[in-house]
């Protein structure tokens, strides 16, 4: 594998688990600039998470290689953890501590000085928002505020390279939006490396998005890069479902998770099946393509292969 | 301010031993001091049962077991704890991704149950202080036996919390080993009070050899030199081998 610098790169990089022989990763072959955020989305048991942590050298591969910057992630683990922090999926600060207790023993685990981790625990805090909250005990605080935390013990590190594994899982809309400013920033400072199954979510932040179903990452790029791929502009999103809808002459109708029928197409046939189908009394919403539609697309792609 | 490179240099390996500390019993026990209580009446409840029993007879022995029930304890408590924090709070993944070495999270880890079991060590020397006559030998070699016996239980408890998933089976572990090696055999009592076919299953247990040597150390038990030595021995090679199997067990990195 050639390495170079700034990039993530994975090489026929597969994981089977132990004796129920789940492939988690199929061969997976990428090449990203380690720049800005990196959105990670696909359906639970996709992948997602065990990428990640063997990114995060927390897991071995079964097969394969994979490095960051350079770094191999199996043979140069010492020196990959100097550089890498994360909050794994499911983290949550411990109850009977506090914020600054928590960031503050991240910090002194990654080995600073006790009076320089706590400066830097405090400042982290109060980037946050969690100045106030510094000495509550994490139980008493709000679900999105514990999130906070998590994040704020990988803020205040000097790692160059953030992994977030669905950060943001379970918090309420709100609390969301306020993250994705957090992570924004993040995204400014450090590579950020980030999983969600929130469509929304890898659309309002990524710099790049990756699209992973069984153990495979079927498409990488920007949003638009993305966008491209799918060849088509609108998506007409049939609101009441069961009428008959026009035959198409340039479109594709995917199938949502929820069952909901989109036709993708180009802007010329897009007008022409709108007018048919208000003749129709169907009532439909039409937009540009959303990640939200590629992500179908895609998928639904890769189920007729 | 927080996009230096390089800035740490020098990993302070004092921090992160004291991390472990921290979050394993300083915070835990500043912020819910309930616990104090219960790390100090733990190994004192068997300590009372077995005076009152023998009226005041065996004080001396019951001092001697409450200081190895407490260091065993301490050990055992480890798989507890470490269980708890990877499964549950997915703290041990985060120092995984971390410049710590499984080491030094290990021996942080170990010396924050050491700091746990502080308070009823305090009592139980002020006790022994009181009510026990120690030469500087017999210390030596009571602080010897607390040791290895801490870092046999160590071992079974970091090579126990490589198996459990879930909180609820490390803490039957944990309870079940506790009881096994420090409740049953005669760790509060000399081991002459067994009867005599029930004597060599206690043998199967090394915090068994502990008490004869700590007893014999405090002047309750008179060994003789070939047992004292056996009894060492078997206490030492347990612990190797455990820490052995430890070693070969764990996985710091999962596969």
């Amino acid at each position: 594998m050639v390495k170079s610098s700034r990039e993530v790169v994975c090489d026929h990089l597969t994981k089977i688990y132990g004796k129920s022989k789940t492939r988690a990763l199929d061969s997976l072959n990428f090449t990203l600039p380690s720049q800005g955020i990196f959105v990670l989305i696909g359906r639970n048991g996709s992948g997602k998470t065990t990428l990640v942590r063997i990114l995060a050298t927390e897991l071995e591969p079964t097969s394969g290689s994979a490095s960051i910057n350079g770094i191999d992630v199996v043979e140069e683990v010492r020196k990959l953890r100097e550089k890498i922090a994360i909050v794994p999926q499911e983290a949550r600060p411990i109850p009977w501590m506090t914020p600054l207790q928590t960031v503050l023993s991240y910090l002194l685990w990654r080995g600073f000085d006790y009076g320089r981790a706590k400066t830097r625990a405090l400042q982290s805090l109060e980037r946050l928002g969690l100045a106030e909250s510094a000495n509550m005990l994490n139980r008493s605080l709000s679900g999105g505020m514990r999130r906070k935390v998590m994040v704020a013990t990988v803020l205040s590190s000097e790692a160059e390279i953030i992994f977030l594994d669905e950060p943001t899982t379970g918090l309420d809309p709100i609390s969301r939006r306020e993250f994705w400013e957090i992570l924004r920033t993040i995204g400014k400072e450090r590579f950020t490396f980030l999983t969600t199954h929130y469509l929304e979510e890898a659309e309002q932040l990524a710099d790049r998005i990756g699209i992973m179903d069984g153990g495979k990452l079927i498409r990488v790029g920007t949003l638009e890069e993305l966008r491209k791929s799918v060849n088509y502009e609108y998506s007409i999103r049939i609101l009441s479902p069961g009428h008959n809808f026009p035959a198409l002459k340039n479109g594709e109708v995917v199938i949502g998770t929820a069952g909901d029928i989109r036709i993708l197409t180009i802007e010329n046939e897009a007008f022409k099946i709108s007018r048919e189908l208000t003749k129709r009394g169907i009532k439909f919403t039409i937009n540009p393509v959303s990640l939200d539609d590629i992500f179908f697309y895609l998928l639904s792609r890769k189920g007729e292969k | 301010m927080f996009n230096e490179k390089n800035l740490v240099q020098k990993r302070n390996r004092f921090s992160q031993i004291l991390a472990a500390v921290l979050v394993n019993s300083v915070y835990e026990m500043r912020n819910y001091p309930i616990v104090l209580i219960n790390t100090v009446l733990s190994p004192l409840s068997f300590l009372l049962v077995i005076v009152f029993v023998s009226q005041g007879a065996l004080l001396g022995d019951a001092i001697v077991g409450g200081f190895i029930m407490s260091m065993f304890s301490a050990g055992a408590a480890l798989q507890g704890d470490l269980s708890h924090l990877k499964n549950d709070f997915k703290l041990q993944d985060m120092v995984v991704s971390s410049p710590t070495t499984w080491q030094i999270y290990m021996f942080g880890m170990a010396l924050s149950e050491i700091a746990y079991s502080l308070p009823a060590l305090f009592v139980l020397v002020i006790l022994a202080h009181y009510f026990m006559a120690l030469t500087l030998i017999g210390a030596l070699e009571l602080t010897g036996v607390l040791v290895l016996i801490f870092l046999t239980s160590v071992a079974i408890g970091f090579t126990l919390s490589t198996f459990s998933s879930d909180i609820v089976q490390s803490f039957a572990f944990s309870r079940l080993i506790s009881t096994l090696f420090s409740t049953i055999p005669p760790v509060y009592y000399p081991l002459t009070y067994v009867p005599l076919p029930y004597r060599y299953l206690a043998y199967l247990s090394p915090t068994t050899y502990a008490a004869e040597l700590a007893q014999n150390a405090a002047g309750y038990l008179t060994l003789s030199s070939t047992t004292m030595a056996l009894d060492w021995i078997i206490l030492i090679v347990v612990t190797v081998t455990l820490f052995i199997i430890a070693r070969n067990k764990a996985r710091w990195r999962e596969i």
